[in-house]
């Protein structure tokens, strides 16, 4: 799931020099999208359809009326913009939906448990969301090495000035990056959509994550992308299964668990900060 | 030629003088038009303009770009919020520090403890530059913000009350004068401190560094300590300014140190105009002002703030320029 999100937003910012805080709320419109169809029509593959359509025709229709102009300028100037975005699509959310938060039931295929080894049962849908996190994986990596756009995408993110002078449509060729980046945040979001409650403000908590792991990556490169969101996942869960146990031992009641889960939503922030200690580029540099 | 420059020049120098004469007799005017719910509003504004002046020195001054500067602001609070709690129950912090609600021990404390968390996290945030400095002063950031909803002895998410604020001789911080007058002093003295210090060789190197860091490292500066300092000293001052947040508001939440605070102060730095010294002063008012103008007429408020961000962005780093050009 992390890796999704890292995966769209390294894109889009590797490659576009961009940042884009409004990635979360991508990933927020996937969700909402997802549920609202999931709802009307009661077909996952339909809501599955709506997530990844509305993700990515709101992110390039997002490009091509915002963040196209933003390129050639400062940092502080993007994350503005993108911070006016968040709030206005949160808002808007709010707005069309309503506050409180909407959940989404799985259909009946996707909803049991299988074995996946003797003994150890596992839902079916997480099982899913990780078969679609290995393709997407490698679909990412054929098309960005692999492919004749892919290597136009590479070309760009080296030298922007001169692929245009080869007589590439760059422009173009960006929004179709971002719109891919913006594709994967709605994957995301409805995947999460069942596992998570859906609801405003879930995309800044995941995006903040989600830098956690661009940042222990290494910004741009697909391959820290998923490193970083193997290490950031598998920390925190085991941060939080095994802390409130050992906290039990020093504190008693209710006090340790709160305490615990601060320390355990802690954890990857110090994880990246030994990170940052040993490489401080990230793990994976893309340049 | 000669003429004009030196007329330019004095209205340069008379401009801050009238500009602090305006704030202290913002009291007097309020009384005078009858809405002393105004005096509020300016105070908040006065405390929202140290903050972001702080930020100032960073982003300003540095071209640092720290997306987690409510951290310290809510470091700050927290630091009198706690002090008060420990005051009010009579225990010891950590066994050996004594609560206290007198002024004039919280709020160096409060930029100490600031100041403290500044440098730790300052020398890791700053191994990084650009996107990755900006992505990880946020993160550490957040972590903070984690850390104190889950401190359920202070309020977690509920936040702490402070049933008083703090006290000092000759100052009754009941008294929203007074309270006016204190935040209005410590905002003249960090800017003019700041006015100061930019001027000195300290400033020039962190000025320097903004424009080109590889020159500075080539005519012989190590520019991490100099950015370290400055990481401190906006730290510092983000503390003092929720030290009086609390004191203002009487309550302190983790919400103070929420991502968008965070975002809310930048975007104070950019429409007053970074690196200008009252700039921070401009941008607070109006943020402040339209905020309080929107979600007074409508609940989604942030729908008609949003776009007029991403227009601020686009259009006042032009605006800023025409205006250095016409002075």
């Amino acid at each position: 799931m992390l890796f999704l999100l890292a995966a769209g937003l390294t894109l889009v910012f590797g490659i576009m020099g961009v940042i884009n805080l409004a990635h979360g709320s991508l990933y927020m419109i996937g969700a909402y999208a997802a549920a609202w169809t999931a709802m009307e029509t009661g077909s996952f593959l339909l809501a599955a359809i709506a997530a990844i359509a509305a993700a990515g025709s709101v992110g390039m229709v997002l490009e091509m009326v915002v963040l196209r102009r933003f390129y050639a300028r400062d940092h502080v100037d993007q994350v503005l913009a993108t911070f006016g975005l968040v709030l206005f699509f949160n808002q808007a959310m709010a707005l069309m939906f309503g506050r409180q938060p909407l959940f989404v039931t799985l259909p009946q295929a996707l909803s049991g448990t299988v074995l996946v080894a003797p003994g150890v049962p596992y839902p079916v849908f997480r099982l899913l969301i990780i078969a679609a996190v290995i393709v997407v994986a490698v679909l990412l990596w054929l098309f960005i090495g692999h492919t004749r756009i892919g290597m136009l995408v590479r070309a760009g993110a080296t030298n922007r000035e001169m692929v245009r002078a080869m007589g590439v449509p760059i422009r173009g060729l960006y929004t179709l990056v971002f719109g891919l980046g913006a594709a994967l945040a709605g994957l995301a979001g409805l995947l999460a959509g069942p596992i998570y409650s859906v609801q405003v403000g879930m995309g800044e908590q995941i995006l903040i994550s989600t830098f956690v792991v661009i940042v222990i990556g290494g910004v741009g490169s697909i391959r820290g992308a998923s490193i970083g969101a193997l290490l950031v996942g598998g920390m925190d869960t085991l941060l939080r299964a095994v802390v409130p146990a050992l906290l039990q031992h020093v504190m008693q009641g209710p006090d340790a668990d709160a305490l615990a889960g601060g320390i355990a939503s802690m954890g990857i922030y110090i994880v990246m900060a030994v990170v940052l200690l040993l490489r401080p580029r990230g793990l994976f540099p893309s340049l | 030629m000669s003429e004009t420059l030196t007329h330019s020049r004095a209205r340069q120098m008379a401009l801050p003088w009238l500009g602090m004469l305006l704030l202290f007799a913002v009291p007097f005017i309020v009384q005078g038009l009858g809405i002393p719910s105004l005096l509020g509003l300016a105070t908040r504004i006065a405390i929202a303009a140290l903050a972001a002046a702080s930020l100032n020195v960073l982003l300003g001054y540095g071209g640092l770009v720290s997306f987690g500067h409510a951290a310290y602001y809510g470091l700050g609070a927290y630091t009198v919020g706690i002090l008060n709690a420990q005051f009010v129950s009579g225990d010891l912090l950590f066994g050996i520090i004594p609560g206290t609600n007198q002024l004039w021990f919280t709020l160096p404390a409060a930029m100490l403890v600031s100041g403290l968390v500044a440098v730790c996290l300052g020398a890791l945030c700053l191994r990084t530059s650009g996107v990755q400095f900006i992505m990880i002063t946020l993160a550490f950031a957040q972590m903070i913000y984690f850390l104190f909803i889950s401190l359920k002895a202070y309020g977690g998410d509920d936040g702490l009350l402070m049933r008083r604020p703090n006290i000092a001789p000759f100052i009754n911080l009941h008294n929203s004068a007074h309270m006016y007058y204190l935040a209005v002093v410590c905002l003249i003295a960090y800017v003019l401190f700041c006015g100061r210090l930019m001027r000195s060789r300290f400033g020039r190197v962190i000025a320097g560094q903004r424009q080109s860091e590889r020159r500075m490292v080539a005519l012989g500066i190590q520019t991490y300590p100099y950015k370290l300092l400055a990481f401190v000293l906006a730290g510092m001052g983000a503390g003092l300014a929720g030290a009086l947040t609390a004191n203002y508001a009487h309550f302190v939440s983790p919400d103070l140190m929420h991502w968008t605070q965070s975002g809310d102060l930048l975007i104070m730095v950019v429409i007053g105009g970074a690196g200008r010294l009252w700039g921070p002063l401009l941008g607070a008012a109006v943020l402040i002002v339209l905020e309080t103008m929107l979600s007074g007429w409508t609940q989604y408020w942030q729908i008609i703030m949003g776009p007029i961000l991403v227009l601020v962005a686009l259009y006042s780093p032009q605006l800023h320029r025409r205006l250095d050009l016409s002075a």
